[in-house]
């Protein structure tokens, strides 16, 4: 592989971590804080995109510019309704019985709004690129890549990182949701409000599934099925990462992303299994991920 | 004397009483399984058909139905797959006694089922899965192909591109990692190998069934500059491997042959460009050379375009397909009866061998030695027509099945091995767009 092959494969690559991280970043946030493993994270990224392709479609004709706000408020609308339904009136109810429930509740969850998904939005495939077309090729190496895709996607993800850091450490929001995170008791006893630090965390999370979504969508087909595939990626980089851990979900997703882009390059038989021989590969040097660490149990 | 009239009497009583209980009583309707995908991705193929067979059956039963008796049908989704669909197909079979399946879409479904329809003696129509394989190996009584398998319909594909691009030289192909896009590869490769040696295979690429990306195999395409890709993918993958490629410049650098595009391209729009390579897996194109005057031919798109928003695609005249082969099967069979209704081996006795008008394209016959489809094959290019938001094929040609179907009882890619360079030269008429 000569250095051209190797600068188009690390752009690939960069893109597609881009990609996996926003998806992923949300499953990893909800477990570090609520400690629930949400099979339904899936389904939040479909419903984003779909909701994203229904709104940009709708307003391209009025501005395609407006696209751009429509992915965002897709994600938000997702996010508030859906996220906040789910551990509102599903995982709330939960709180304190066996992790087991939580993940059975939003399996069910899973396989109600993939019901709905095709009830709303039907079989066939549906394609929204008009945000994608809005931005110019650029050439490299005489390869023509979408900026969007090279661009705009690394730029949303590293900035969702750098937000996400900021808010956790730098902001008084920020550092409640650690407090609850670190030791639900002691947070309540100085008056924190646990419940309503679970409910804004896990919208939250719930619309990075469902921006990720949103993204994803001008660049590809969205089809009944879409979310389940996302789940067991998704799974796979919070798992190698270490549960919880943001910067280690930016990594893995990065590893993730390269390492593919090169496999694609050198022996493409083997891109199916890149994420899964990565995540079986560290799990056997690190059992708790590449960021994670052993906790104390509590009696 | 008076004995022998009495005797004799006594016999042609029994002998009519007798031929009269072995003629099976008419029943009261006659029960169709379907298995089709009503969800996960192939419920692109899947709804589509099952539209068509609630079309189908409801003009039927105004006309009077399959020998006079109507037709119901039942529904089993594939999308549940593995042992959910066998205990579906079951039960379908023996609680609800259906007189015939039409089972099914995935090959994978129907290597599952087509050996149970042969344990419970039920008569199955294989109405869309293409693996060559499940008739090659085994002689089945009550299994058919209403329509061809990946052999022909690759090939067809191939000769397409020898014919019209004779002179490339190098050939990538990026197909889905699933048993479908293993197999089709074998097989155009194969035949590839045998009737143009000299060509390169500069990449193979199996990204993932469902895969939402393909930046990084369109990049690879891009860099290697093959002559020609090859793709077998369908549904919403095929979109949107053909979105990404076409933004990024790949659909004018190489030339693009969609092995089964035909049910792509109304969805795809403005989005595909001219001169890509089509397959239609089948003779089946809403503007098919041949039928597209037809009275008959046009209501039937019109009123499916008219329930769906779409034209029909090959899944739909697939389903079709099934319909015109048993509705023929149980109008010889009551006619070999003389006129009575035929128990179901009679039926299947009857089926063997039939030729049928399908109404939709050429007609097919059940070759009888495996039960295997021989069905015409069309192949197209697309091109911009005035009147449609979507490319309509061009230059199309019907490859007849005779000659580009293996022979029975000779396996699939030993025979493609036999091809000669010369097997390209068969005539082969060809049609504009309109």
């Amino acid at each position: 592989m000569n250095s051209t092959l190797a600068i188009l494969a690390i752009l690939d690559g960069i893109s597609y971590a881009a990609l996996v991280f926003l998806v992923s970043v949300g499953l990893s946030l909800i477990f570090g804080v609520l400690r629930v493993v949400n099979v339904a994270h899936g389904s939040l990224y479909a419903f984003g995109a779909y909701l994203a392709a229904t709104f940009s479609l709708a307003v391209a004709p009025i501005s395609p510019w407006l696209t751009y706000p429509a992915l965002l408020a897709a994600s938000i609308v997702i996010g508030v309704v859906c996220g906040g339904f789910i551990e509102r009136f599903l995982l709330r109810p939960l709180s304190g019985q066996e992790d087991v429930l939580q993940l059975l509740i939003t399996f069910a969850a899973f396989m109600i709004m993939d019901n709905l998904q095709r009830l709303i939005w039907g079989v066939q495939p549906i394609f929204a690129a008009e945000p994608l077309r809005l931005l110019p090729n650029v050439a490299v190496f005489g390869v023509s890549y979408t900026s969007y895709q090279v661009i705009l996607l690394p730029g949303v993800a590293l900035a969702t990182l750098l937000g996400l850091r900021y808010f956790l450490r730098r902001t008084l929001s920020g550092a409640v949701i650690l407090a609850v995170t670190e030791d639900r008791e002691a947070s309540t006893a100085i008056g924190i409000d646990a419940k309503r630090v679970y409910f804004v965390t896990f919208v939250i999370g719930a619309s990075l599934a469902a921006l990720g979504g949103a993204l994803a969508s001008p660049t590809t087909s969205l089809v009944p099925g879409m979310g389940a595939d996302m789940i067991v990626l998704s799974f796979a980089v919070a798992a190698t990462a270490g549960l919880g851990q943001i910067e280690g979900t930016a990594l893995t997703a990065l590893m993730i992303g390269l390492t593919r882009a090169f496999v694609i390059y050198l022996q493409p038989e083997f891109e199916v299994l890149v994420p899964y021989l990565l995540m079986v590969l560290v799990l056997l040097v690190r059992p708790f991920g590449l960021f994670g660490a052993v906790q104390v149990r509590k009696i | 004397m008076q004995f022998l009239k009495t005797a004799v009497a006594a016999g042609l009583l029994v002998a009519t009483f007798t031929g009269t209980s072995l003629a099976q009583t008419k029943p009261s309707e006659l029960k169709i399984g379907i298995t089709t995908f009503l969800s996960g991705p192939a419920s692109v193929f899947g709804v589509p058909a099952k539209a068509a067979a609630e079309m189908i059956a409801e003009d039927l039963n105004k006309k009077g139905g399959i020998g006079g008796v109507p037709v119901k049908l039942s529904f089993i989704d594939e999308g549940a797959g593995g042992e959910a669909l066998v205990s579906n197909y079951r039960r379908v079979v023996q609680d609800e006694k259906v007189d015939a399946t039409f089972a099914s879409i995935s090959s994978g479904s129907c290597t599952q089922l087509v050996p149970v329809a042969e344990d419970l003696k039920v008569m199955n129509f294989m109405w869309d899965c293409g693996a060559a394989s499940i008739l090659e190996t085994k002689k089945y009584r009550y299994n058919f192909r209403t329509q061809a398998n990946g052999t022909p319909e690759m090939l067809a594909v191939l000769l397409y591109l020898l014919k019209t691009k004779p002179d490339f030289k190098t050939i990538a192909v990026v197909n889905q990692d699933y048993a479908w896009g293993r197999e089709s590869w074998e097989i155009f490769s194969t035949a590839l190998k045998a009737m143009k040696p000299d060509v390169q295979v500069v990449a193979e690429l199996f990204p993932k069934f469902g895969a939402p990306d393909y930046s990084t195999e369109v990049s690879r395409l891009l860099a290697l500059r093959p002559d020609v890709v090859l793709t077998t993918s369908w549904g919403g993958d095929l979109d949107t491997l053909v979105r990404q490629a076409g933004q990024r410049g790949l659909l004018q650098q190489s030339t693009f042959v969609l092995g089964i595009g035909e049910s792509s391209i109304q969805r795809l729009g403005k989005d595909l460009p001219e001169g890509l390579i089509v397959g239609a897996r089948g003779d089946h194109w809403f503007l098919h050379p041949e039928k597209k005057d037809d009275a008959a031919f046009k209501a039937f798109n019109e009123a499916f375009k008219a329930k769906t928003g779409a034209w029909p695609i090959y899944p739909v005249y697939h389903m079709a397909q099934a319909f015109k082969a048993l509705q023929t099967a149980y109008d010889k069979a009551i006619k070999a009866n003389g006129g009575n209704w035929p128990t179901r081996e009679q039926v299947v006795d009857a089926t063997a061998g039939t030729e049928f008008a399908t109404g939709f394209g050429r007609p097919i016959t059940l070759r009888p030695e495996d039960n295997q489809g021989l069905e015409a094959q069309l192949v197209g290019v697309t091109k911009s027509v005035p009147g449609y938001d979507f490319k309509l094929l061009d230059n199309m040609m019907i490859f007849d099945p005779k000659t580009i179907t293996n022979p029975a009882g000779v396996r699939s890619v030993e025979w493609l091995k036999t091809l000669k360079p010369d097997f390209v030269k068969m005539d082969v008429p060809s049609f504009k767009a309109q």
